[in-house]
């Protein structure tokens, strides 16, 4: 089923007879959600660009890459970096704005400028029973109401199905640049990269790979703004992190484009994953714990982002869960298959406020049934 | 501003109600006298005020939790109060109510350097936050301009921003864990110390819903790194257009400032006689605000000043030393102060898109003619979040409907350009009957469904927020 409009999507969605499974692009297809397809691909095109006020408002089935390009005319982007999974999930197809937004999709760069909901200014949505709701709109500070908004971002279709989008946008930076502690263990790692980001340097990634694509563990630093001002800083930060060893500095692009644009990419979609079997967790913490969790795990390989506050492990199989007992964070299987659930189960009250919220909005649970509980 | 009629079962069981609520909570800490209670009569919306039943000051999650099981038991209503900074009523009592105060209710819980976060109980103030952990380089973002005052559990419950929201976000972006009593009594714990929290955006339902859903007890919330220096400009130019396309230009040239801080004439003639900062006296004035090192801050100002220079500015200054960038703050920093010399003033904070600046500020102009109050502008310009000051008389007969009457009409022109009505005040009920201008029946039906989900009986702040005549089978079904 593809509807063209907010009023085929709702129509559709009343006259179903049985549960409903919402695709984008379909590069995270989810197995275990049953029902028929709504393709949401026809209900595409920007709106609304307003450089000037930072503001992108697209139909939820707008490619991720038109918007890019829109963005990218204007010297502006989308600051919050969602991962592309098609590698790591051996998936085809263009992601979506609406499929971004409704699984909240942020990369490195959220551990300084926030995530896919922290950029998300309004939503267009269709709920369980074919309502057609708004919620925000298109400016910076809205408190006006509940806030539906951050709500949908995450919700992966569960609650209702993105229609349009509006986000905020940041001016693109003119210059990147990476600094490098090289052969760290995870816990020196974890402490170099909170120094960095407890600096007044404005660190915008920080993510240890204990085995880099060469090999050896590498701790990536970045820093991104005007010349001189990446200069500058990369500099400071080499004189901060000089307890913790030699340090090294990229800055921009090299010629055989292994710059740092191409290495934050491969942090990003955590490459070093893909061709490698296996299932994929993604577990968030406090960056101090990390080192402890992972110990714990027994992983195949590992990766940290966010500073250590978010760990990707490569398993082969089974509930990591089980391993970690009872820990202050969530983890969520991103790939393989099996009978633990995908999302991280909740502790009881939160789990009935969340079944009493998909009530509500999907009385009849028939919008991606099983998804997230 | 119409208010529910109390209950009057809930009024005849006052006695009853306070001493069930005195069994739990220390004897200073259940205030029911009626002369005691008119303390907690109104927050900064002051033109509104009604005793409580009585209020109550807890010091912890487990007495806040024994109020909340009593109440819920006794069909009692609940009005949560911060530090009644708010400028929307959103902590006016009703007389059937009991206040839930947190002033008590300040400590610092745990301070986290290499995690960057901070755990307080949620009466500190929001200055106090930035207070525990400055002297070890940190900062909490948020900075409204109550924020000496003002308390965190207001602060999540009404989102508040600031003016350094530009960079840094408003609440909810920093707000990373809650501890939250539910209506019911039971105590949740949503998110914690690490940065996104699991399932549905429960915190991002809760961080703004103005003390509907639970009473947040605790939070814990991102602190960051304070930059290494910061410094302002300032810029007068004789349009109010002119000084929009200079806001528009400088975000565009991909340099993001901590701040940009609009006032108009009206606001910069006030100012100007109350604070004496020595700002020219133009149409319109702008002050940028940029950080990072000496260098850093050069190299950006250089190119504001540029594109700044481009529009033939009446004045353009850089504060050259740290008492210079005071200066440049000190008028900003007074322009409620100033025009509260003037009159009585009603603020309003409706949000539009920034490329609607100088037709919006052209029709309030036009309209402060129609209603013959006047009205200065003072606002985040980049966010596009207004404040237009009305001026009125409130010995006056009329002046105050009359003021409200205009504040209307300006906050419906916000949403008819593409904005909102509240940036970061709040609808409390101030705005709560224009809420149908944005939002029609099916969106305030799925904001309420959420309420329905946290307090089944709409006991909590229940007259707030939505119109009284789309509230008014829900609260009815729960009694009041």
């Amino acid at each position: 089923m593809t509807p063209q409009t907010e009023e085929d999507l709702s129509d559709l969605i009343k006259d179903a007879q049985g549960p409903l499974s919402i695709q984008g692009g379909g590069t995270r297809s989810y197995a275990h959600v049953a029902g028929d397809k709504v393709d949401m691909r026809a209900m595409s095109g920007i709106t609304l660009y307003e450089p000037g006020a930072m503001t992108i408002v697209a139909k939820a089935g707008t490619p991720l890459s038109e918007i890019n390009a829109a963005l990218a005319a204007e010297n502006q982007r989308l600051a919050f970096e969602p991962m592309d999974h098609r590698a790591l999930l051996g998936s085809t197809g263009e992601p979506t704005i609406g499929g971004i937004v409704a699984a909240n999709i942020s990369g490195p760069r959220r551990i300084s400028v926030g995530a896919c909901r922290d950029f998300l200014l309004g939503v267009r949505f269709v709920d369980g029973a074919g309502n057609i709701v708004k919620n925000g709109g298109r400016v910076m500070k809205n408190v006006t109401g509940y806030d539906l908004v951050k709500l949908m971002s995450g919700a992966y279709g569960t609650l209702g199905v993105l229609t349009e989008v509006s986000l905020k946008v940041l001016p693109n930076v003119a210059q990147t640049g990476c600094v490098m502690l090289h052969g760290l263990n995870d816990t020196q790692a974890i402490k170099a990269m909170s120094a960095a980001l407890g600096s007044p340097f404005e660190v915008t990634g920080a993510a240890h790979l204990p085995q880099s694509m060469q090999g050896d563990p590498i701790t990536m630093i970045r820093i991104e703004g005007f010349d001189a001002s990446v200069k500058y800083r990369a500099d400071r930060l080499r004189d901060l992190l000089k307890p913790f060893g030699d340090t090294t500095l990229q800055i921009g692009e090299t010629e055989d484009g292994s710059g740092t644009e191409k290495g934050w990419e491969w942090v990003r979609d955590v490459s070093a994953f893909s061709d490698q079997p296996g299932d994929v967790w993604r577990i968030s913490v406090k960056p101090s714990d990390a080192a402890d969790i992972v110990a714990k795990l027994v992983a195949t390989a590992v990766q940290y982002d966010w500073g250590g506050g978010l760990i990707w492990a490569l398993t082969d199989g089974g509930d990591l869960r089980t391993k970690l007992g009872d820990f202050k964070g969530h983890a969520t299987r991103i790939r393989g298959a099996g009978d633990a659930p995908v999302f991280h189960p909740e502790p009881t009250p939160i789990a009935t406020i969340s079944a009493g919220l998909r009530a509500k909005f999907d009385p009849r649970n028939i919008l991606n049934r099983g998804l997230m509980a | 501003m119409e208010m529910p009629a109390p209950n009057a079962s809930v009024l005849s069981r006052k006695d009853q109600i306070v001493s069930r609520l005195q069994a739990v909570l220390p004897a200073n800490a259940v205030i029911s006298d009626v002369a005691e209670t008119r303390a907690y009569e109104c927050d900064a919306l002051t033109a509104y005020r009604c005793p409580p039943l009585c209020a109550v000051l807890p010091a912890n999650t487990a007495e806040v939790a024994a109020v909340m099981k009593i109440c819920h038991d006794m069909g009692v209503p609940v009005v949560p109060r911060g530090s009644g900074t708010s400028l929307a009523g959103g902590a006016l009592p009703t007389a059937d109510c009991v206040i839930l105060g947190v002033a008590k209710m300040n400590a610092v819980i745990e301070t986290n350097y290499p995690d960057r976060y901070i755990t307080v109980q949620t009466g500190r103030t929001n200055l106090s936050v930035t207070g525990a952990v400055e002297e070890d380089g940190f900062f909490y973002a948020p900075d409204p301009s109550s924020q000496l005052a003002c308390a965190i559990a207001g602060n999540i419950a009404m989102n508040s921003g600031g003016a350094h929201c530009l960079k840094y976000g408003v609440t909810t972006n920093n707000l990373l864990g809650v501890t939250m009593v539910m209506m019911d009594g039971s105590v949740v714990e949503i998110g914690g110390a690490h940065m996104d929290a699991g399932g549905l955006d429960l915190l991002g339902i809760i961080c703004g819903s103005e003390g509907q859903l639970g009473i947040v007890t605790e939070a814990t919330l991102r602190i960051l790194p304070k930059p290494e220096g910061a410094r302002p400009v300032l810029m007068g130019y004789d349009s109010n257009e002119v000084a929009g396309q200079v806001v528009t230009d400088i975000i565009k040239a991909g340099v993001l400032p901590v701040a940009i801080e609009f006032m108009d004439r009206p606001c910069i003639e006030a100012t100007e006689a109350f604070a004496k900062a020595g700002y020219p006296m133009c149409e319109a004035l702008l002050i940028v605000e940029v950080e990072g090192s000496d260098a850093e801050i050069d190299a950006q100002l250089a190119l504001i000043m540029e594109i700044a220079a481009q529009h033939n500015p009446v004045e353009l200054r850089e504060a050259k030393s740290a008492d210079e960038a005071a200066r440049i703050w000190l008028g900003r920093k007074s322009a409620f102060g100033a025009m509260g010399q003037i009159n009585d003033y009603m603020c309003l904070d409706g949000t539009i898109p920034v490329s609607q600046l100088p037709y919006v500020l052209r029709r309030i102009g036009e309209m402060s003619k129609e209603y013959g109050l006047g009205v200065g502008n003072v606002f985040h310009a980049g966010d596009g979040n207004m404040h237009p000051l009305i001026l009125f008389d409130a010995n006056k007969p009329g002046d105050l409907e009359l003021c409200e009457a205009f504040g209307a009409d300006i906050l419906k022109l916000c949403v008819e350009v593409g904005g909102c009505l509240t940036g970061e005040h709040g609808v409390g009920i101030e705005k709560r009957d224009l809420m149908h201008t944005q939002y029609d029946p099916v969106d305030l039906e799925a904001q309420m469904a959420i309420k329905d989900v946290f307090d089944p009986a709409w006991l909590l702040n229940a007259a707030k927020v939505f119109p009284l005549d789309s509230s008014e089978a829900r609260r009815a079904a729960g009694g009041h």
